[in-house]
């Protein structure tokens, strides 16, 4: 292929991971703006998302459509209750300090892991798409009868990896709305801006915390589901989208909405571009030490002026 | 005769966002001499001196200390000067013995050794009345037994300029006076800035007040002058 | 001699006698027990004493484990100069974290630290002809021998173990009752009051950094030399976890808690890998319920109740 169709590719590549990582960083960044908190956990409510998916389009069989809107239902608020209910019984009782919550979110990811892995066993295993036609790209070429179009061999893309970019645009939607214009997003915000005022208001902010930490889990579940007919759903595979989330919503600058937005879009397409031209493991070195000279040099601006 | 001054800031500003905390602030002080620093609540004398022992940097201006331009040291040099400062708000080794905090104070200048470190440790906190609580978790004391251990931290370090913040409040009667003769004692070697808000303490201790408000000095004297002074007046009763 | 001198150097008696007592398993376990406890022992210079929690640590393992590895397989260097390399390379490679790492404090430090480890690692896999990647390579018996002792004997590895640890044991006495241990403790409890009582705090972090990441670097040349095996596990973020998880467990701020966590979860995994191979199920609950109910650790416990002089 040349160059061109083959950028094309790179770029759409890029859209579809772009799109799953926005929802999943803006999960993190939404806990880390309410509540301060850091969960080294979320790549794992990811996993959870995705063997949930796994379980649900399994269980109920018939069309491939009626499991995956199934599963796109519930596999994200399963999570969503599951994250609730540990920050109820566990990072509620730390106060959440940030130190002491980020141990225990550690603690989580290795029992989560562990027990989808007695349970669920360590095999990869698929969800079939609910549509998948092949949708072929034309490429041009200048010839001695001008500009012609063709279909190049390869250069192509499915219905349903565009699906997962729409999604994901209506779902990022969705959450600007509830923060932006919900009463509830009105609470959200005045928790983030000040907690003691917010609980002098008599804004019940531990189970504001519960909810964020549901409702942020639940983003990267619903990121999942919509990952799992394209990449099989496998007890490690939260780790990748915990790392770029992290260097999204740092990037992005924490707490930020906007920004998290604006970086997933970058690094999902800038990962999905580099990772077609050169090594991804090149394009992981690259973006972890971005991100560690990000935090060293601009410390105060990314992470606001909250010492431990 | 005049005395050496120890002490000297030269158009001293600090200015947070479009606030101006302090504005070109020209401020002397002669070795020796207890100077009290008072006025109104958001005055910017905290600031001041924070400024003075470096946990803020100046925006503008110098400072001057013992012969020294120390403007831009960094404040644990500044300490090892000999500025010693005491937090307005108590800031005290939580979790270590109050003994163990004194230690700490005293043992950069008096060296590791165990025996010479307790003997001046406990000889420290008999003055300021605590050596019964040496064992004591310094968290564990009352607010007011906190304070005396930060004022016992700052004689620790042997400074020469001890820079002391609101250090009696919520000292009862009884231990402001124990305060009042410390200091004095304290006082033959060493110059002493005291911000203060009991004028009552004041009046005991100091040889001449500095009143700052919004940020400027707005007058300076012997206590009696200040006592007279309509500005002073005016200020504390218009803040 | 105080008492906290003759309890650790009882300590060391005490395990070099279980030598000639344990049956072979339980004594290669403790071989490499005390090893990882030294990596532990680093760990609790940054974090319980200094106050530094670093997520990345595996990195500093990596380092001296890869440092001695490569010389001998790309230089065909011996065992002792290689050892040497991993230890200056440990070095120069936590000086160069501290230096960079120490301009962020708390949430931000973490990630940082957790960044350069992953990068470290990525790199290992990246450098794949020389490092031979997750695979990892080993170490030949011929080459592990320093001064006609033979490191894959396995008495002779005990006690080579039993050294390095009982430096490291010992030198953290001594560090924690000097001065400069004191300084970072102070820099622990309140790090502004310190540097009003004239410490300058940042020199002393760096100190913590550089040595922690010495003692994880010397721990992991050891391992690699001892053992035989150098692999790109050891620089995972899983074994950045494990010298938090032994400290936790075993006392934070406490000289002996890092050896008691690491002999206690190695055998808690030992033990439950016989009906599960999700051994890493133990570390996570483990972690959870001491982050809720026991902050102090094992030896925290033990010093608060009936120890108090326990360094």
């Amino acid at each position: 292929m040349e160059f061109g169709p083959h950028l094309i590719l790179a770029i759409l590549e890029g859209l579809v991971q772009a799109s799953v990582l926005t929802l999943t960083a803006l999960g993190l960044s939404l806990v880390f703006g309410v509540m301060r908190v850091v969960n080294v956990a979320h790549g794992e409510f990811f996993m959870l998302g995705a063997v949930f998916a796994y379980g649900v389009a399994n269980s109920i069989g018939g069309a491939p459509v009626v499991g995956f809107v199934a599963a796109l239902i519930v596999a994200p608020l399963l999570v969503g209750v599951l994250a609730a209910a540990a920050d109820w019984l566990i990072l509620r009782r730390l106060d959440h300090d940030p130190e002491r919550t980020i141990v225990a979110t550690i603690g989580m990811l290795y029992v989560i892991q562990q027990i989808t892995l007695m349970t669920y066993g360590p095999d990869a295993h698929p969800v079939t798409p609910p549509f998948n036609q092949r949708i072929a790209i034309p490429w041009f070429e200048f010839t001695d009868k001008g500009l012609e179009f063709y279909f190049p061999w390869g250069l192509s893309t499915t219905s349903y990896k565009l699906f997962v970019v729409a999604a994901a645009i209506v779902a990022g939607l969705g959450v600007w709305l509830l923060m932006a214009r919900s009463r509830l997003g009105l609470i959200l915000r005045a928790t983030q801006l000040d907690r003691e005022t917010a609980l002098a208001f008599g804004i019940p902010v531990q189970r504001v915390y519960a909810l964020t930490f549901g409702f942020g889990a639940a983003l990267a579940a619903l990121g999942a589901v919509l990952v799992v007919p394209i990449q099989q759903a496998h007890y490690l595979m939260g780790g990748d989208p915990l790392l770029l989330s992290f260097i999204v919503v740092i990037i992005g600058g924490l707490g930020s909405l906007r920004g998290t937005v604006l970086a997933a879009i970058l690094i999902g397409m800038s990962n999905g571009i580099i990772s077609v031209f050169f090594s991804p493991t090149l394009a992981k070195i690259l973006a972890t030490l971005l991100v560690a000279m990000v935090l060293v040099y601009r410390p105060q601006g990314l992470f606001g002026k909250k010492p431990a | 005769m005049a005395a050496v001054i120890l002490l000297s800031t030269r158009g001293l500003s600090r200015h947070f966002g479009g606030l101006r905390a302090v504005e070109n602030v020209d401020f002397d002080l002669p070795e020796g001499e207890i100077r009290a620093l008072i006025g109104p609540n958001g005055a910017g004398k905290t600031t001041f001196v924070s400024m003075l022992c470096g946990r803020i940097p100046a925006s503008n201006g110098q400072i001057t200390f013992a012969g020294r331009d120390v403007t831009r040291m960094p404040a644990h040099k500044r300490v090892q000067m000999g500025i010693a400062y005491t937090f307005q708000i108590t800031s005290i080794f939580d979790a270590l013995s109050v003994r163990e905090n004194v230690e700490l104070s005293v043992q950069r200048c008096l060296g590791a050794d165990r025996g010479q470190l307790a003997a001046a440790s406990d000889a420290l906190l008999e003055r300021v009345g605590l050596l019964d609580r040496a064992e004591q978790v310094a968290a564990d004391m009352a607010y007011g037994h906190q304070r005396l251990l930060e004022i016992a931290m700052g004689l620790g370090q042997r400074p020469r300029l001890l820079i002391l913040d609101e250090p009696t409040q919520g000292l009862s009667d009884g231990e402001i006076a124990d305060f009042i003769r410390l200091i004095r004692e304290v006082a033959r070697d060493t110059t002493v800035l005291l911000i203060e808000h009991n004028i009552d303490v004041v009046m005991a201790l100091a040889q001449k007040i500095t009143v700052m408000n919004f940020g400027a000095i707005i007058a300076e004297g012997t206590p009696e002058e200040i006592h007279a002074n309509e500005v002073v007046q005016a200020a504390y009763l218009g803040g | 001699m105080s008492r906290a001198l003759t309890f650790h150097i009882g300590a060391i008696i005490v395990l070099a006698v279980l030598q000639f007592i344990l049956p072979v398993y339980h004594s290669g376990n403790l071989a490499r027990i005390m090893v990882l406890a030294v990596y532990a022992m680093g760990y609790n210079v940054m974090f319980g004493y200094t106050g530094l929690l670093s997520l990345g640590h595996a990195m500093f393992f990596a380092v001296g484990m890869y440092g001695a590895g490569l010389s001998i397989r790309l230089f065909d260097m011996a065992a002792a100069p290689a050892f040497g390399i991993g230890i200056i390379a440990s070095i120069l490679f936590s000086l160069g974290v501290g230096l960079l790492a120490l301009r962020t404090i708390g949430v931000a430090f973490m990630i940082v630290t957790l960044m350069f480890s992953q990068a470290i690692y990525l790199l290992i896999l990246y450098f794949n002809p020389l490092t031979r990647g997750d695979e990892g390579f080993v170490i030949p018996q011929a080459v592990r021998q320093v001064a006609g002792f033979d490191l894959s004997d396995p008495t002779t590895r005990y006690f080579a173990a039993l050294l390095l640890f009982a430096i490291a044991l010992l030198g953290m006495v001594w560090l924690v009752r000097s001065r400069t241990g004191r300084v970072l403790v102070a820099i622990r409890e309140n790090e502004e009051r310190a540097r009003m009582l004239g410490y300058d705090s940042w020199a002393h972090k760096l100190f913590a950094v550089v040595l922690s990441g010495t003692m994880a670097g010397a721990a992991g040349a050891a391992y690699g030399l001892l053992f035989g095996s150098v692999g790109a596990s050891f620089a995972e973020v899983p074994f950045s976890i494990l010298p938090l998880l032994y400290v936790l467990l075993g006392g934070p701020g406490t000289v002996i808690g890092p050896f008691v966590g690491t002999l206690f979860m190695f055998y808690l995994r030992d033990i439950s890998s016989s009906f599960t191979d999700a051994h890493l199920l133990v570390a996570g609950i483990v972690l959870v319920l001491l982050t809720m109910y026991a902050r102090r650790g094992i030896m925290g416990v033990v010093r608060e109740r009936w120890a108090k002089w326990l360094p």
